[in-house]
């Protein structure tokens, strides 16, 4: 399966705004009733756009209301799953702890079995608590095409990170059997994590990563970005192409196009008018560089 | 390679671990916690050993330097006997729990010549560093006012405890939040030398305080307002923000954007007369592996650095977090 080229984003209708606060909280205002991010999305379509990829954010539960009541309009639709919405976790970690957490989070039917089975019993176990956490986080989508759910990047870099390649082949290899999906992982990461998939024996998988002109938020090096890019066999997602604004759209979107082997490009907006000016833009180039030998 | 060892692999534990993970110049020697769980999890799936005794870890592993990442109220005595014993130590903040505990663990690192550091991350922050070297420069002139913010939802309705939500544990907003934004005052203008009146709300914690309002001023006479609240759910994640008023000009900044307002045409380079506007994509250098944000690499490979002789232990130091304490503790005492 083929991932669409462009995909849609769904920062802006949740207060993320990698560069100022004051602009999170008017995306905040404008965007509080879910009509307004249905209606954001009825531009997005109407420009091409037929895949969303957004966190499993509460909200984007009364969003999946609205699809599947109108199966005849979304019949090409996509979602894609991020998960897990971070910052519920991380706020009750702070809050409740590690345990506390679990314990408010894993469906109460594990616990209760947990806790007859004793702590051998949990040792043996996080894998089921991680496929507990995907399905609990999953239960809004029913119904709806999720052809790829994916790993967000807080989580896949801290796996990364503590060397636990075993529990990110185990979310590719739970998505694929339960729920027919390709896994996909979101990065800041991107060369290092490849490497640890591809020891794991994960093989082409679908990477998310910040690319862009400026190297924001690209670790490790614009120049070994590029090469990845060119030398290795991966599916790549290009996001944060803009760099939080810090490059200007025209020539953010002329690097992108401009790269090898970059499947998709991720963008989120507010307006149609913003909307319909990065699909052109995307379209334009990608004539360019792909008439250009 | 500087081998490093890890008590404490909670929230932030788990954070500086994974950082520690991927520092090509840091080698993981030995990871603790008291919790079964997360030290089976990272039996089973991490490739470092792990205890559940620290004391057992010392020995066997012999770090030359550890992260203490532990509830504030053990800090004072593991980081005194981490010391005793030669190793360099990264401990999270709030420093110590009481002022006077830090005097000792200063004299101790320095007379034993040991690296000591404190995670105020926001130091390593693109934006705040520009505002300190603005500062530095006298950029808006004489400053006369400043009012540091933290606003952010952590405790969002009645819940259950943890220890941080045990004021003698080091819980509540003023040690975990509002000591960010103290520590940033003290390193941006100057350390806090009294405070006139303060406020801390209960908001919905029984025993701690969700919120921080005060009256401050500073060694070098400036003086200012703190207003922190962790019970503000229109904030997304933790947003922190200095705002600073000078004779020639204005600063406001927090860890995206910072913008200065200069009154006339005689501004630093880069600068112009009125509102300027930078963004950390354009202040922040690029990190080896990223986490949650630049910043919380960079604080650690300035610790791996220092170890190294790379660069000098000045960044975070013991004796500047000493400082927050000092303000934590004269904060509490005005209370109204």
């Amino acid at each position: 399966m083929k991932m669409e080229r462009i995909l849609f984003g769904d920062n802006q209708f949740f207060a993320v705004n990698h560069i100022s606060d004051e602009k999170s909280m008017a995306q905040s205002i404008r965007f509080k009733e879910d009509a307004a991010i249905i209606k954001t999305l009825d531009h997005a379509m109407e420009a091409g756009i037929q895949t969303f990829m957004c966190t499993t954010h509460d909200r984007i539960a009364n969003i999946c209301d609205v699809i599947r009541q109108q199966p005849e309009k979304y019949k090409d639709f996509k979602i894609y799953p991020c998960m897990p919405y971070a910052h519920k976790y991380a706020n009750a970690v702070t809050e409740l702890g590690i345990m506390g957490t679990i314990k408010q989070y894993v469906p109460g039917n594990f616990f209760g079995s947990l806790f007859k089975g004793g702590v051998a019993f949990l040792s043996k176990d996080f894998l089921s608590i991680m496929e507990l956490l995907i399905d609990a986080e999953m239960k809004m989508f029913k119904g709806i095409n999720t052809p790829v759910i994916f790993l967000q990047n807080v989580v896949t870099d801290l796996l990364l990170g503590l060397g636990m390649k075993d529990i990110l082949v185990a979310f590719h290899d739970y998505v694929k059997k339960k729920y027919n999906a390709e896994a996909g992982f979101i990065t800041m990461n991107m060369p290092a994590l490849l490497n640890m998939l591809e020891e794991g024996g994960v093989k082409n998988p679908i990477i998310c990563a910040s690319i862009n002109k400026v190297g924001f938020r690209m670790s490790g090096g614009k120049e070994l970005y590029e090469e990845t890019l060119r030398t290795r066999q991966f599916r790549a997602i290009a996001m944060q192409v803009l760099a939080g604004g810090a490059v200007s759209p025209k020539e953010a979107i002329e690097y992108v196009c401009g790269l090898p082997n970059i499947e998709s490009i991720l963008f989120g907006a507010s307006s149609r008018t913003n909307i319909n000016d990065t699909v052109s833009l995307i379209h334009k180039y990608d004539q360019v560089y792909t008439t250009t030998p | 390679m500087v081998k490093v060892g890890l008590i404490g692999a909670g929230k932030m534990g788990i954070s500086h671990l994974a950082i520690l993970g991927a520092h090509p110049d840091a080698e993981v020697v030995g990871v603790c916690d008291t919790s079964k769980m997360v030290i089976e999890a990272l039996e089973k799936y991490s490739p470092f050993p792990c205890f559940t005794d620290y004391k057992k870890m010392l020995q066997q592993s012999k770090p030359d330097a550890v992260v203490v990442a532990v509830p504030t109220k053990y800090h004072a005595s593991m980081v005194k006997e981490l010391l005793q014993m030669g190793i360099h130590v990264f401990v999270e903040k709030p420093f110590c729990l009481r002022p006077e505990e830090g005097v000792e663990l200063i004299q101790l690192a320095k007379s034993r010549n040991l690296v000591n550091q404190v995670g105020y991350h926001n130091k390593f922050v693109g934006t705040f560093e520009e505002v300190k070297r603005l500062l530095k420069a006298g950029a808006i002139g004489d400053i006369y006012h400043f009012m540091g913010q933290a606003y952010g939802p952590v405790v969002i309705k009645p819940k259950q405890d943890t220890w941080r939500s045990n004021p003698e544990e080091g819980g509540g907003c003023l040690m975990d939040y509002a000591s960010h934004v103290i520590d940033l005052i003290n390193y941006l203008l100057s350390p806090v030398q009294s405070v006139q009146s303060s406020s801390l709300k209960s908001i919905f914690s029984k025993q701690v305080d969700d919120a921080v309002y005060a009256m401050m001023s500073l060694q070098n006479g400036v003086s200012g307002i703190l207003s922190v609240n962790w019970s503000d759910e229109t904030h997304r994640k933790m947003t922190t923000s200095v705002s600073i008023n000078g004779t020639k000009g204005k600063i406001v900044s927090d860890a995206n954007e910072l913008k200065v307002y200069f009154k006339d045409a005689a501004c630093p380079a880069g600068y112009s007369r009125g509102w300027n506007v930078k963004y950390v994509t354009d202040l922040t250098a690029p990190v080896d592996y990223y986490l949650r944000g630049e910043e919380y690499s960079a604080q650690m490979d300035h610790f791996i650095k220092a170890i190294q002789g790379k660069v000098p232990n000045e960044v975070n130091s013991f004796e500047s977090a000493a400082k927050t304490d000092n303000a934590i503790a004269l904060i509490r005492k005005a209370q109204q």
